[in-house]
């Protein structure tokens, strides 16, 4: 164990560094495509000048926020001022630690001896948990940002970020109570392994999977639920008095947070890197290349595919923003209260009950 | 009174269960943006790609010559006194004896220009000329300018080049639609 635990940790932090790049990368690129498919939708061409189709955009943005003026406020609270656009960066990049992005690369020391380091930067039991506790601290950075900015707009947009998170966190965790009943497992990546093939949740949890992206939405803050910073009202909602990066590291904490949701969903509900007929390649590739070899490249396979589907909600987040209005504050609160919760507490009895009752009946036929 | 044959009765009843729960008609919406997102797009490149914006359109002045290439413009002051925007200004000359190649009246105006910043583009001084001698082109526009002395137009920039000669085909929209003159004229860049 000892002899090969560094050769463990130098791919654990290989892959590391590659989450967290490739995180950022994603978020980065997701600024570009946010604006090229609102154009698209539009009948529009979007970003075009910057680089061949527009796509040194982004690094141009960037560049362009870190010559802003990063102005503060005479009457903020200075401290807490700086602080908020922190927390939001920060616990939008620490969700994508427990999501398994691929199953597990393999290597062995010497012969017959094989390790496995799983696609992923840590493998916790309560990975579910840990998703929420960090979501739900994400809105500190939010109510920290706008409450310091000492501005009404500021302060109404936080306030409206807190009770829209509070109450999308509700049906969000019953709906995600169902799954959990289904796996018997917190951790996200035994909920995975669960999908194998195209055994995927979203067919046994469809209601489910409504109630969650609905959340998703309000907790990422998009559009239709955008409403602590929609411009029409709260001017910028909580990040009014925001400029140059610290700005930059609000709007970019909503990509990151999006991308993260994105991977939720297509763990949680989309088989995670599970595809049909993945043991079927799993065996082509080992039998050609090797035991270690084919699991290897079955494992970036499943990876690039889990990729695909993450990356496929980030669209489709978008293509939904440009195609619903905003709700109305009383419209977003009837439907978080009377509507998803009580629909995720009929899914959780629904699937109690099929847990229950359905799942002995069919595997009895099955015998 | 019936302006438009669009108006739509407003109806109280109640919402079907399908209207209620929403998610169909999220689902026509989602339909309708991807079906545009596939779409021809409709913009125009705009510096790469100009299009005819037909020939009633009002762009740059000109200083029209005639056939054998001598000035019209007889410096009577009729444009700057139709001018709203009193942009243009000149000063007179007595045509001289040999420059009856360059100047086709006995009088002619030395200096001409035009205040770029001024003209409204209205188009009197074209319709008050009696010599036909100033037009507002349909074809180019008066480019962006960053510098101040970029602003005044000298008869070096209004004084039509014989070379190339401005000259228009159609005067009306109709005559355009006979012609057929076509809307885009230059070719988008291949880039997206
Ligand atoms: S177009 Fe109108 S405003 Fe411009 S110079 Fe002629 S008369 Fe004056
Ligand atoms: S352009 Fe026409 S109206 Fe103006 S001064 Fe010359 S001849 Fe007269």
């Amino acid at each position: 164990m000892t002899i090969s635990l560094d050769v463990a940790f130098i791919i654990k932090a290989i892959i590391i560094l590659l989450i967290f790049a490739i995180t950022l990368l994603i978020a980065t690129y997701s600024t570009y495509a946010e604006r090229k498919v609102a154009a698209f939708m539009q009948d529009r061409i979007g970003p075009n000048r910057a680089g061949p189709l527009g796509l040194l955009q982004p690094i141009a943005d960037a560049v362009k926020m870190f010559f802003k003026e990063d102005f503060i406020p005479a009457q903020s609270s200075k401290w807490l001022f700086i602080l908020g656009p922190c927390l939001s960066m920060l616990t939008a990049l620490m969700t994508s630690a427990v999501i398994p992005f691929g199953d597990s690369i393999q290597y062995s020391s010497a012969p017959g001896k094989v390790w496995d380091v799983a696609v992923q930067a840590i493998d916790v039991n309560i990975g579910v948990l840990y998703v929420f506790g960090l979501v739900s601290l994400g809105v500190y950075g939010v109510m920290v940002g706008g409450w310091a900015s000492n501005n009404k707009f500021s302060l109404l947009g936080a306030i409206r970020a807190a009770s829209q998170n509070i109450s999308y966190e509700i049906s969000m965790g019953l709906a995600i109570i169902a799954i959990l009943m289904m796996t018997g497992s917190l951790s996200i990546r035994h909920i995975v392994e669960q999908q194998h093939g195209g055994n995927w949740n979203i067919f046994y949890q469809p209601i489910g999977f409504i109630i969650f992206i609905t959340c998703a939405f309000a907790e990422c803050n998009r559009t239709p639920f955008d409403l602590p910073e929609c411009e029409t009202e709260l001017i910028g909602g909580y990040h009014t008095e925001y400029s140059s990066m610290k700005l930059g590291f609000y709007l970019f904490a909503e990509y990151i947070n999006m991308f993260v949701s994105s991977a939720m969903i297509s763990s949680l509900y989309f088989g995670g890197y599970n595809y049909p007929g993945m043991d079927w390649v799993q065996a082509q590739l080992t039998g050609a290349m090797g035991e270690i070899a084919g699991h290897n490249v079955a494992t970036l396979i499943g990876t690039i595919v889990f990729f695909g589907k993450s990356l496929f909600f980030v669209f489709f987040y978008m293509w939904v923003r440009w195609t619903l209005p905003r709700f109305r504050y009383d419209q977003l609160m009837n439907l978080g209260w009377k509507g998803l919760i009580p629909l995720a507490m009929i899914n959780i009895i629904l699937t109690g009950g099929a847990i229950l009752f359905l799942k002995p009946l069919v595997m009895s036929f099955l015998k | 009174m019936q302006l438009t044959n669009r108006s739509k009765q407003v109806s109280n009843k109640q919402m079907t269960f399908a209207e209620r729960i929403y998610l169909p008609a999220i689902a026509t919406g989602l339909g309708i943006t991807i079906k545009h997102f596939f779409q021809k797009k409709v913009t125009l490149q705009y510096p790469d790609v100009k299009i005819n914006l037909g020939p009633v359109f009002r762009g740059r002045h000109v200083l029209k010559r005639d056939d054998q290439g001598r000035e019209r413009c007889t410096a009577c002051g009729l444009c700057a006194v139709a001018c709203p925007a009193e942009a243009i200004s000149m000063v007179a000359a007595e045509r001289q004896k040999g420059e009856e190649t360059l100047y086709r009246e006995e009088k002619y105006a030395a200096v001409y220009e035009i205040n770029m910043l001024r003209c409204i583009f209205c188009g009197l001084c074209e319709e008050a000329c009696p010599k036909q001698a100033i037009y507002l082109r349909h074809d180019e526009f008066v480019p962006v300018f960053t510098e101040r002395d970029q602003v005044i137009w000298g008869k070096d920039l209004l004084a039509e080049n014989m070379n190339n000669r401005y000259l228009r085909k159609a005067w009306t929209k109709e005559e355009a639609r006979e012609q057929d003159i076509k809307g885009v004229e230059a070719q988008p860049r291949t880039q997206l």
